[in-house]
């Protein structure tokens, strides 16, 4: 039947060509692609909406038979209910309409009002308004503040008052912030960095020590040598520890300055320390320019700082770190096993019914839930493995545990294992499509099996490799379930990697992306404040795992195309 | 360089090469088969952690030493170390003595004023705390105790007798001596309960604590007791002070409730026979009973509404023993295990939970007169009328589990009824532990079936579209986005089923389902519509390109059913659908429910199907379908009847994989339930899977108890079941491409 009478058909005549079903498998299509899309916007719209500095609602919000309350707030999200849900609430409200507009807005000042958010009737909220000096202080407790700037003040003198020009309030305001801001960060670098160091060395100091006293062949006169270098090297950093203590001291006092006192939304004035200030600004006042550089300053300190408040505000930075250090040092276990496996599967184990029982085997191993590796790891690596290490190699850490525990090294091993399939079965690919002739050519020409393997197979085989080492990496950074059990902890106090030798700990516990949108979004207390956070950080894995996985496909293609030629 | 010289370095060189290309070899097949070892190590292993939970109990042989008393004991004890035994004889005199040796640490009588010790109770192995009733009417209470501390580094046990309610007698019968006694002793008071010449007396005692001094009083009342139709040979009272068991030697029980003062139960424990022995497995719920016919049977009260008490004793479980007169029973003090041994000496070793018996053997030790525990459970004491008495030691560390408790209902203590329950731990040290693996294989393959409800019709409908008629232009666009969600984290999934799909489908609910129901008729509307369409419009429109038309069909068909979801609600439901369910249909509903799971896991293994069918599909010759176009068939008549026959055990392949990855995926299912281990296929519940539930459990085992061990037997389950599933779906796409390469 040609096109051009097809549109005179009658409906059996359709449904007996089976269009309908082709409709149906086309609407597949479109269903699962639109969710894929949809998904991801999802994603992007609400992870990189969290960092633009909303506008601050100043309003009137009084429910009939309730006194009016004053509102300062963020908008957040609006919907429509209907009126029952409300009434069953126990809102009072007049029921003339059958849906009722609400919106959920951000309140903040935890420690004035209990809550961050809440939810407002819209019709509710008189007058609202947009206030040009309406600030929002973050702390580095207790959330965001909202409120207007009244004095700023230094040891309880007040140094400039909104009776002044509002403009040379917020210059010293702003002026006194960065100088607290300042020290804080002189104070973070004695207390992590250098105090940090110290304990650290007072630890080894303590270990060998206890080494000392593990040990009953030591000649006497060597032993007591030893006491003695350990009093002195302690003696010395006792010195220096309490100099450091001198000086964290003399910063606190500094950093405790200065104050300001801020007017709440409801008339009360608040006085508030200048060190608990993380960053203040006027949503209000700003214009777009300044805006966009507000943004793109804070999706920088998203990347780069660390976690506050349990999680739930801040940078995501020791978790980027953690991810990253996890998978390298996987990659580096993960590709010289998975390409010799594979290599001998291909190149050099006898062809036949051993092999083809291995290879689906191996295959199948790569459809294992994760978890079984994460119950193997604990087990195997950690309980066992761990302990044995500890008991021949850090005794005098005993009872408590270096290698016995969940850390970065059995976290990565464990994921070397779950993705060594993958590996294994993309090297293979690529070997198998290297044409036979090459390597005949290359044999016909006097080399050795090894010669041919190391300069034309392997070669030819690194873009697999590659290929297969990318989709490694993908989906190990995406893995969380086997890592929950193997390392991943919500707040690690240092990173792996800091300034004491041996410099790379690979015994400690790190922080993931993936456990982090775990634990915020699921563990954390304030669920709904740190949920634009999870967003973010939930968009940050699948864009870092989408440009994996694209390379990957980018480079299979390379593949394809630059064997295409060598087929003839 | 003459030529000779120019021949040696070449053969040199020749050589060396050899040797290099042996040294790949041997080091590439070294590497290779290591790396082979290591996957197989991940199997052994489980193994071999699972294995010792199936193992039986085994016994030691140990020390061999004679009793201190020439008098048999009425009661054998040890303390937590096993060290130090305790005895105490007919005589009122207790010794303490080393357990190795038999070394005497402490003896003492205790004061009896010149009465005879007529009765003996038992608290409970835990309290340590016993009973005397003595022939003048009076009960003394003692309790031997145990002091640890480490002079010198060195554990020193010292072992005392002590009194908690002094080492005055408390009057109890006025009727003459005590010839049968329980006690119970809680915090709050001390509950006696006697046979004295025929007659039931009960008293007790309420501890009144002072509340500045904290000095506690104890203030005597008598309980009130129903009048027996029985002779009372033996009695008990349960820890909760609520139950009295009075037994009688041939058999007969009556179930005494002290709150109520009825009789709430009777009957008889045994067809045939006589008692034995009664006691209580720890806890005191259940009650043992030994008959001199060779059964033990567990009982506990459970509830009964048909009975006007509202309880009855119910016969739980029957353990059978040799048959013979005075067969002694011990219970453990940690789990609810306990063993049986005979006069003979025939011991037998049994777990209540899991109706397993553990070990059965003769001991060799002539006619045995007290045996007792340790409470670890490590070593057992026994003592022979001879007045020798035996050390072994016992290994039996798992014995919770069998094929019964994982698979089956068992009857669980305070259970109306057998169950399947999954419930590892509790606050409370004499807690049974339920380990049924029942609820969680329920769950997750409820949570599979869901996802796999969702994603297989996506996903294979997709694939034939996508294989088969679409645009090739439009396939290269599609088939990677598609592949690409497989690479998204299952993390990010189930953070949005739970944190933004579970609150949506809770508020849009008349919204999710009409979309369910109206899109297939919305498209199918829209497909008849447009071929109606004029002929010069369609052509805008090449063919395969089906599912871009249908982009906005299916965009304005959801958005139309977001909007329209509250006026439905309200017309339809009264306003909260949520509420409807609820109270109207009597649904129980929960926010992360199985519908959630099902729409994320789907969404997650939509992927993994669609790749491998595409490819199936996709890779079935082209001069098939060819030929049955050139034979008139139109497009789809030979997908159905020439392509699809070919692909499908390629499709077969991929919903097995796909239900691999459904069943074993724990994110998802983490995040986006509630995690509750309950049997219920309401789609509106949640459910707990096995790969959820030893995320959930594990980080707080200990390492190598019996929980830990099943947490390995789980992921062996998961770890099997998807092994199987991979290998069958690997076998069938293997075969099938060979038969692609023959046609």
């Amino acid at each position: 039947m040609s096109l051009h009478d097809a549109n005179k058909q009658g409906l059996v005549e359709w449904c007996k060509r089976g269009e309908p079903m082709i409709w149906m498998n086309a609407a597949a299509v479109t269903v699962s692609t639109l969710a894929v899309i949809g998904l991801l916007l999802l994603l992007a719209v609400r992870g990189f909406g969290h960092f633009w500095p909303a506008s601050v609602m100043q309003a009137q919000y009084s429910l009939p038979g309730d006194s009016s309350v004053p509102i300062l707030a963020e908008r957040v999200e609006a919907e429509s209910v209907p009126i029952e849900q409300l009434l069953s609430a126990g809102f009072k409200i007049n029921a003339d309409e059958a849906f009722v507009r609400r919106e959920l807005v951000k309140v903040g000042n935890r420690d004035v009002g209990g809550a961050d958010f809440q939810w407002v009737i819209t019709r509710h909220l008189e007058n609202p308004e947009y206030p040009v000096d309406a600030v929002v202080v973050e702390r580095r407790e207790w959330g965001n503040f909202y409120g207007f700037l009244r004095e700023v003040k230094e040891q309880g003198q007040v140094v400039a008052s909104g009776s002044d020009d509002a403009g040379s309030v917020w210059a010293a305001f702003e002026e006194r912030i960065a100088r607290a801001s300042e020290i804080h960060e002189k104070i973070t670098k004695i207390e992590k960095k250098e105090i940090g160091s110290i304990n650290y060395q007072f630890e080894k100091l303590r270990l060998r020590e206890r080494g000392l006293a593990l040990d009953p062949e030591l000649e006497l006169s060597r032993r007591q040598a030893i006491e003695t270098e350990i009093a002195l090297s302690r003696a010395e950093l006792d010195i220096h520890y309490k100099a450091l203590q001198g000086q964290l001291a003399d910063l606190y006092t500094q950093w405790n300055r200065d104050s300001f006192t801020i007017e709440t939304s409801g008339g009360e004035i608040r006085e508030q320390r200048m060190a608990t200030v993380v960053k203040a600004y006027r949503p209000n006042a700003m214009h777009l320019g300044q805006k966009i550089v507000f943004y793109v300053q804070k999706f920088g300190e998203f990347l780069t700082e660390e976690p506050r408040e349990a999680n739930t505000e801040g940078g995501i930075f020791p978790a980027i770190f953690g991810t990253v250090i996890m998978v390298l040092i996987m990659s580096v276990l993960v590709t010289p096993f998975g390409v010799v496996a594979a290599v001998y599967l291909r190149e050099y184990a006898k062809q036949g019914l051993m092999t083809r029982i291995v290879r689906i085997a191996v295959n199948n191993l790569a459809g294992v839930p994760s978890i079984v590796y994460g119950v193997f790891g604990l087990g195997f690596f950690i309980y066992f493995l761990g302990a044995e290490m500890d008991k021949a190699l850090f005794a005098e850490a005993l009872p408590a545990p270096t290698f016995g525990t969940p850390g970065l090294l059995w976290a990565s091993v464990t994921l070397a294992l779950l993705t060594l399939p993958v590996v294994i079965v993309a090297t293979e690919e690529g070997l198998a499509r290297i044409p036979r002739n090459l390597r005949e050519g290359s044999l016909a020409l006097g080399a050795t099996k090894a010669e041919t393997l190391w300069r034309v197979v392997l070669p030819m085989a690194s873009p697999a490799m590659m290929t297969g080492l990318i989709l490694a990496v993908a989906r190990a950074a995406g893995e969380v379930a086997p890592l929950m059990l193997v390392g991943v902890v919500k707040l690690a106090p240092s990173l792996p990697v800091d300034g004491n030798f041996p410099y790379f700990h690979l015994d400690q516990k790190f922080m993931h992306l993936g456990f982090h949108i775990y634990d915020v979004g699921f563990q954390s207390p304030n669920v709904e404040a740190a949920r634009p956070l999870v967003y973010a950080t939930a968009l940050l894995l699948v864009v870092i795992i989408a440009l994996l996985n694209l390379s990957a496909v980018a480079l299979r293609n390379h593949l394809r195309e630059k064997y295409k030629s060598l087929e003839m | 360089m003459s030529q000779s010289e120019v021949r040696a370095t070449a053969s040199a060189y020749r050589q060396w090469r050899k040797v290099k290309d042996g040294m790949a070899t041997a080091a590439i097949t070294a590497g290779g088969i290591s790396v082979l070892f290591a996957i197989l190590l991940i199997f052994f292993y489980l193994l071999f952690e699972i294995m010792p939970l199936f193992e039986s109990a085994s016994l030691e042989d140990g020390n061999e030493f004679s009793a201190n008393s020439q008098a048999p004991s009425l009661y054998l004890a040890m303390e937590e170390q096993a060290e130090v035994g305790f005895s105490l004889d007919g005589s009122g005199r207790a010794d303490f003595f080393q357990t190795n040796d038999g070394k005497l640490l402490l003896s003492k009588a205790i004061p009896l004023n010149g009465a005879e010790i007529s009765s003996f109770a038992l608290d409970s192995e835990v309290s340590r705390i016993f009973a005397l009733g003595l022939s003048n009417g009076r009960v003394v209470i003692a309790k031997h105790d145990y002091r640890t501390s480490f002079p010198n580094d060195k554990r020193l046990i010292s072992p005392e007798l002590r009194f908690p309610y002094g080492e005055q007698s408390l009057l109890l019968s006025e009727e003459g001596p005590i010839d049968q006694l329980a006690i119970s002793d809680s915090d709050d008071e001390l509950l006696l309960v006697a046979v004295s010449n025929g007659k039931l007396i009960g008293r007790r005692w309420v501890k009144e604590e002072d509340f500045l001094s904290e000095e506690v009083t104890l203030v005597e009342e008598s309980v009130d007791l129903p009048v027996l139709d029985m002779s009372a040979d033996r009695v008990l009272v349960g820890p909760d002070q609520q139950w009295l068991y009075v037994m009688s030697n041939d058999g007969g029980y009556r179930l005494i409730d002290l709150r109520r003062v009825n009789v709430a139960d009777r009957g008889y424990l045994f067809d045939s026979g006589k008692l034995n022995e009664a006691r209580f497995l720890l806890g005191g719920i259940s009650l043992l009973t030994a008959s001199d016919h060779g059964e033990v049977g567990q009982w506990f009260v459970v509830r009964d509404s048909e009975r006007e008490s509202g309880y009855r004793l119910q016969a739980v479980r029957k353990f059978e023993v040799p048959k013979g007169s005075g067969a002694t029973l011990v219970t453990e003090h940690r789990r609810k295990g306990f063993v049986s041994v005979s006069k003979e000496g025939h011991l037998d070793l049994f777990y209540t939970t899991s109706h397993r018996r553990l070990l059965n053997a003769d001991l060799d030790v002539g006619r045995i007169s007290a045996i007792a525990i340790s409470p670890r459970a490590d070593m057992l004491l026994i003592e022979n009328e001879s007045g020798t008495r035996y050390s072994y030691k016992l290994h039996n560390e798992h014995p919770e589990l069998s094929w019964s408790a994982l698979w089956s209902k068992v009857w669980y203590e305070s259970y109306p009824e057998p169950d399947y329950v999954w419930q590892s731990s509790a606050s409370t040290n004499d807690f049974e532990p339920k380990y049924s693996f029942a609820p969680l294989a329920f769950g997750t393959l409820k949570a599979a079936f869901y996802a796999m409800l969702i994603a297989a019709p996506l996903a294979i409908c997709g694939a034939i579209y996508t294989a088969y008629f679409m645009a090739p232009a439009l396939r290269r666009k599609v088939k990677p986005l598609i592949e690409l969600m497989e690479a998204l984290p299952t993390v990010i999934l189930g953070f949005l089923a739970g944190l933004w799909l579970a609150p949506f489908i809770e508020k849009n609910m008349p919204a999710v389902f009409s979309m369910f129901l109206i899109l297939p008729f919305g498209i199918l509307l829209f497909a008849w519509c447009w071929s109606k369409v004029p002929i010069s419009l369609r052509r805008l429109v090449p063919d395969g390109w089906h599912p871009v038309l249908l982009v906005p069909v299916v965009l304005g068909i959801v958005s139309a059913c977001v909007l329209l979801g509250a006026p439905m609600e309200r017309a339809f439901f009264g306003g909260d659908m949520r509420a409807w369910l609820t109270s109207d249909m009597g649904v129980s509903f929960d926010q992360r429910n199985a519908l959630v799971v099902g729409i994320a896991m789907g969404f997650a293994v939509i992927p993994t199907i669609f790749s491998i069918a595409e490819d199936a599909i996709f890779s079935v010759p082209k001069h098939l379908s060819y030929g049955s176009l050139a034979l008139g068939a139109t497009p789809w008549q030979s997908l159905v009847g020439v392509v699809m026959p070919t692909a499908s055990p390629g499709i077969f392949s991929a919903l097995m994989i796909g239900m691999g990855r459904a069943v074993g995926e724990t994110m998802i299912v983490l995040m986006a339930t509630g995690n509750t281990p309950i049997m219920d296929a309401n789609i509106f519940e949640g459910m707990r899977t096995l790969a959820a539930n030893i995320a959930v459990e594990i980080g707080e085992t200990e390492v190598a108890s019996s929980h830990y061990r099943i947490l390995f037997l789980a992921a062996f389950v998961l770890f099997m079941f998807t092994f199987f599933v991979n290998t069958i779906a690997e076998t069938v796409r293997q075969r099938l491409r060979l038969r692609y390469g023959n046609l």
